[in-house]
């Protein structure tokens, strides 16, 4: 139970860490608008040079590692849809890290799917 | 494709790439734990072989190959919209795609209540799906 609780810390709130930080890293690289393997390479390789970037990937690495704990003991069915508690770290992280512009509209779209998430978490029996 | 609508269109569509991928990824990814089982305890000794277990795996391997797939596709729809509009909408599409595959692959049991909650986070996906894909910045 401590087990996968710690688990699903890492994962919800380390894990929504790393991808915000991959999110900074995106942004600083510019947009990408040819889909050729050659640029897309290019575009990845320049993502890798950011420190923004390798800081994500150590964090989505813990956080990978938690949900592989996670799924040795628990139905696939209920460990997904009870992460999604993300969302609202995410959006928070969103507005106060990352500087976006999260609308009324958007907050109340997060707050409906942690109300699911609620669902699924009771419905887990 | 520079018009709001197009770039709503293209962001869908990777977003959809995505769904699939990370859910297919999901599925070996549950296999393969299952068959190793919980970690015993948090001994470093213990907390190794549960790993090296998990890391020799072809069904964890072809779980990260499938995420990794994911995680490009993810990079590219970023660096145009904004976090906070993709986490929800890509990780909350994916649910009735997983929970599915799940009860028909996996032949997990899911609840009534359970599906609730899936429908609830889709109506969810639905209200953040018609905000601005990009708010910061240059409009598109």
């Amino acid at each position: 139970m401590i087990t996968n609780a710690i688990f699903y810390f890492f994962v919800v709130v380390v894990g929504t860490g790393g991808e915000m930080c991959v999110s900074r890293a995106t942004k600083l690289i510019g947009e990408v608008h040819d889909f050729s393997p050659r640029s897309i390479a290019r575009h990845v390789g320049r993502a890798l040079a950011q420190p923004w970037m390798w800081i994500a990937v150590t964090m989505m690495a813990f956080a990978f590692f938690s949900l592989l704990g996670m799924l040795a003991t628990t139905k696939a069915s209920f460990v997904y849809p009870s992460t999604a508690v993300s969302y609202g770290v995410g959006a928070l992280g969103g507005k106060f890290f990352l500087k976006e512009d999260v609308t009324p509209q958007r907050w109340l779209g997060v707050a409906v799917i942690c109300v699911g998430v609620l669902l699924v978490i009771i419905g887990k029996g | 494709m520079t018009s709001q609508t197009g770039r709503r269109l293209e962001t869908f569509i990777v977003i959809l790439i995505m769904v699939a991928v990370t859910a297919l990824g999901d599925i070996f990814l549950r296999k393969g734990m299952a068959r190793i089982g919980a970690m015993p305890s948090w001994a470093p000794a213990d907390v190794f072989h549960f790993f090296f277990r998990a890391f020799t795996s072809p069904l964890v391997w072809l779980g990260i190959a499938s995420q990794l797939a994911f995680f490009v596709a993810y990079l590219l729809v970023l660096s145009w919209a904004d976090y906070s509009f993709v986490q929800p909408v890509s990780n909350s599409i994916s649910y009735p795609f997983i929970v599915l595959s799940a009860e028909f692959i996996l032949h997990e049991s899911v609840s009534l209540l359970r599906w609730a909650g899936v429908a609830v986070i889709c109506l969810g996906v639905f209200v953040v799906g018609r905000t601005q894909v990009k708010t910061t910045g240059e409009p598109v």
